[in-house]
């Protein structure tokens, strides 16, 4: 069964065209990552599926059922949210249970159900507490357990992690990890951080300007990405995309390299001005400059480049990606 | 911690400032309370000197509690007041959170609409009230003053509440509907609490005009059994002569409520609660 079915959903503010024509499945059990630039779309259309905000046109379906006219605590949907959202004046066992007691649930199943995500978000030493007397890392977490007491069919994440710090963000990322293999739930997560993208996602949606650019799995999307935003947008450092006839002579397609391709060569067809070096122990990015062209090329283990070196940086064409003016994919050849 | 203000000097100064001010501010309060309990000779030989057992005396307070219903006044300005306050509080909350919350047609305008009467003072309509009050049969009762006073509050109370419920996370609201809290619970219960500095910053601007007007009530409601606090205490100040030990106890009296009220509201605006809820 598909947990969410979204068919061609549009959402207009006044003249402002947000969503455009938005169609993607949700199978049960999945993980799905929205991932865009900023002002992409991602929370609006997280809140269409929520029921926050109501679509303009098309269907939204949870688990089967057409929900466009659903209240959102009716769609069997719970939502974290970025600045977590804690009711300020409710413990956290108070936050936790708001939702159950509101929908009536006798009291064992709701001790039950906060027992159980306590223990799973280590939460339990904490239940008495008020948000403000936590960290951002607890009151995050406690945001997560609010969702998960509920035990809703589809999980909303909206930017969970862009309010902690890195190392917070790693092990949180690992926890929601964790949590969907326990769960077993379906999940939908929006972010702009390609490597949450990559790491936490069964299946990724990339948006640009309110449309769907792709939806594939991670793998799928690095190794084969339909045009050059998608191709630009998956990877770090991101792909290189040069000019054709800088390559091949005479030719109008844009070529895109990923800079883990790229190796130096005393033979290799790109002479590049080297313009500043990265060196991070395990590998050592190369920015150079093409004649005008920025490059970036991801060596493997340490290398005494300097800026202002002159190298020259070979690659495989069988590994290039080729790219029409409108930035479609077109076969390298 | 900021420099500048753990500097023992600048410390002494800031407080130095604010206690002087706080003097001013309560100077002509105390000339007031410490007459009120002198003999009349007493207050005008010496208007600042603390009474003593020569010119100690309870006269103007047995005048007062004497000559008409002080207590019933008392309760008519407590009851008008009070009233207004929570009809202001309560319509301009709500109005406020229609005009930030929901998008509809109209709602620039009719924000600016509500916000309008806070330019033109409600006086300017008295003869039109005063025809309305008749009308309605409402002359003479306290529901003409709470009526009028609640109109009177309203468009600051709008305007400043609407202001501060814009700030009010919206993810905090949108987590209520997805937990299943009506939107009267939301406003009431999530809402409300995080706004309540607004809130008492209103109903302390609004308080004082209210307890001490002497317009409406002149006008609309000057029966004995209605007369509010200020009102009443007009009978001791004739064209000729003026009772001063009278005056000086009746305000001295009117001083305590809203003292008390204003101890009530400050308090609430200290802010902390809401620290934690986002972010
Ligand atoms: N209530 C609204 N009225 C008008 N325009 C809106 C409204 N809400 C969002 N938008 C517009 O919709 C677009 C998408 O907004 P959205 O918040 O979905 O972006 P996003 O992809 O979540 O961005 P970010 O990564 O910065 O969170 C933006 O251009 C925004 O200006
Ligand atoms: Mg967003």
């Amino acid at each position: 069964m598909t947990a969410l079915t979204l068919t061609n959903v549009n959402k207009t503010f006044g003249k402002v065209h947000v969503l455009k024509d938005i169609s993607l499945e949700v199978e049960d059990g999945e993980f799905v990552v929205f991932v865009g630039p900023s002002g992409c779309g991602k929370s609006t259309l997280l809140r269409v599926i929520a029921g926050l905000e109501d679509a303009s046109s098309g269907e939204v379906r949870i688990g089967g059922d057409l929900v466009n006219t659903t209240p959102p605590s009716k769609r069997g949907i719970a939502m974290v949210f970025q600045s977590y959202a804690l009711y300020p004046h409710l413990t956290v066992r108070g936050n936790m249970t708001l939702a159950l007691k509101q929908e009536r649930q006798p009291k064992s199943v709701i001790e039950d159900r906060v027992a159980k995500a306590s223990r799973m978000l280590d939460l339990t030493s904490y239940l008495d507490r008020y948000p403000s007397e936590l960290s951002g890392g607890q009151r995050q977490r406690v945001a997560i357990g609010r969702a998960i007491v509920r035990e809703p069919k589809l999980f909303l994440f909206d930017e969970p992690l862009s309010n902690l710090d890195a190392a917070l963000r790693m092990n949180t990322r690992i926890e929601i990890a964790n949590l969907h293999r326990q769960l077993a739930a379906s999940m939908i997560y929006v972010t702009h951080d390609q490597t949450e993208a990559m790491t936490l996602a069964d299946k990724i949606v990339v948006l640009r300007d309110g449309r769907v650019e792709q939806i594939g799995s991670p793998m799928e999307l690095y190794n084969n990405p339909a045009n050059q935003f998608v191709a630009g947008f998956l990877g770090s450092p991101s792909m290189n995309f040069l000019p054709g006839d800088l390559l091949q002579g005479g030719d109008e397609r844009t070529i895109g390299i990923r800079p883990e391709d790229l190796f130096l060569s005393d033979t290799g067809a790109l002479t590049a001005q080297v313009s500043h070096v990265e060196q991070l122990g395990g590998d050592t990015n190369v920015i150079a400059h093409v004649q005008d062209h920025q490059i970036t090329a991801r060596l493997f283990g340490q290398h005494a480049i300097e800026a202002g070196d002159t190298v020259r940086l070979g690659f495989d064409p069988a590994k290039t990606y080729a790219f029409d003016r409108d930035g479609q994919r077109v076969s390298p050849t | 911690m900021n420099k500048a203000r753990t500097n023992p000097f600048n410390t002494l100064a800031m407080h130095g400032a604010l206690i002087f001010y706080t003097l001013i501010a309560l100077f002509p309060v105390f000339v007031i309370l410490i007459n009120s309990f002198k003999t009349r000779k007493a207050i005008f030989r010496e208007p600042l000197a603390l009474p003593d057992a020569d010119s100690f005396s309870m006269v103007g307070y047995q005048t007062v509690m004497k000559q008409g219903d002080f207590f019933l006044y008392f309760q008519n300005s407590m009851i008008v007041t009070v009233g207004s306050l929570f009809l202001v509080l309560l319509f301009g909350a709500m109005a406020a959170y229609a005009l930030s919350e929901y998008r509809f047609r109209g709602n620039m305008i009719m924000g600016l609409y509500l916000a309008l009467g806070i330019m033109i003072p409600i006086r300017i309509g008295t003869v039109a009230i005063l025809e309305m009050m008749v009308a309605t049969g409402l002359v003479n009762t306290l529901w003409a003053l709470i009526l009028v006073y609640t109109a009177q509050g309203l468009p600051l109370a709008v305007f400043i509440l609407s202001e501060f419920m814009r700030q009010v996370s919206d993810d905090l609201k949108n987590a209520g509907r997805i937990d299943g809290l009506s939107e009267y619970t939301i406003f009431f219960r999530l809402v409300l609490p995080l706004v309540r500095p607004a809130m008492a910053t209103v109903a302390v601007f609004n308080m004082i005009p209210i307890w001490n007007d002497l317009w409406f009530p002149l006008i609309l409601a000057p029966a004995e059994e209605v007369k509010t606090l200020t009102l009443g205490s007009q009978v001791f100040i004739g064209q000729f002569v003026t009772d001063w030990n009278a005056v000086l106890s009746a305000l001295s009296m009117a001083i305590l409520p809203v003292l008390i009220l204003y101890v009530i509201f400050s308090r609430q605006l200290i802010r902390g609660i809401t620290s934690g809820a986002v972010k």
